[in-house]
């Protein structure tokens, strides 16, 4: 490769954040979270091959409050990422590009998956005798 | 002297018809996850503190277990797809970033084979 001296974009450090750039990294961060949460789904699934014991040594690890608090953040993470996904398919359909709309849907996004992660805590959340 | 046009050159050299493979599979599964992840959300809700004997008799139920299989193949495909972009993007370095593509590719399909094998497990199990 040639010397890197090459102009970068976007400039991080001068880069106003704005809910389209912020929205985007965080498609990517959940993401990441999310394929990293498919080894602990992997290690939830695969215990109940080895027997009633150890399925239920990953129940109780899972329902410990920190088990809870990990499951909580991929709860967000997932209904994030399936938001800013579903925004994605409408791109890819060519649809929604507008500035007005990209910033809109953009906020709904935002604002749906933290909604649906406290509703979905709230309901079945152990403590407030849910499932 | 250079006796092909551009064009003759430039056959058979790119990705042709190809190129887009990576990108329709990402969405191919994105498209699957939609349903089968709000599944997941919903069994994992249903089984939450659940017994051996009571997951026992949810997987071993044929659609939850049918289900099952195409949200991990789903999901281990679509996370390995996203992975690759976000290493491809982010690692710059030649070796790094091979050796963690070829360790993210392996991990997900181990992963996705003892899922696989899990379930099946339990599910045909007495």
């Amino acid at each position: 490769m040639a010397a890197a001296n090459r102009p970068l974009s976007p400039h991080l450090q001068v880069y106003r954040p704005q809910i389209t750039s912020i929205i985007s990294i965080l498609h990517r961060i959940t993401g990441v979270a999310l394929a990293g949460g498919t080894l602990l789904f992997t290690y939830w699934l695969t215990s109940a091959a080895y027997g009633a014991e150890a399925f239920e040594r990953s129940q109780a690890l899972l329902g410990s409050w920190f088990g809870l608090l990990v499951l909580c953040g991929f709860t967000f993470s997932l209904y994030f990422h399936f938001a800013n996904g579903i925004r994605h398919l409408f791109w890819d359909v060519g649809q929604g590009f507008e500035m007005e709309t990209v910033r809109r849907t953009g906020w709904m996004v935002a604002i749906f998956s933290v909604v649906a992660t406290i509703v979905t805590w709230i309901f079945f959340c152990p403590w407030l005798g849910g499932a | 002297m250079e006796m092909q046009s551009h064009l003759a050159r430039a056959r058979g050299l790119g990705s042709t018809k190809h190129g887009v493979g990576h990108w329709w599979a990402q969405r191919l599964t994105a498209v699957a996850l939609i349903p089968l992840s709000l599944w997941a959300v919903a069994s994992a809700i249903s089984l939450g503190g659940a017994d051996y004997a009571t997951y026992h008799a949810w997987i071993s139920e044929l659609g939850n277990l049918v289900l099952m299989l195409c949200f991990v193949t789903a999901l281990f495909h679509h996370a390995q797809l996203g992975m690759q972009v976000v290493i491809e993007d982010y690692v710059h370095g030649e070796t790094a970033k091979v050796t963690l593509l070829i360790a993210t590719k392996f991990i997900a399909i181990i992963g996705a084979f003892s899922c696989i094998v899990a379930a099946l497990k339990v599910a045909l199990s007495g």
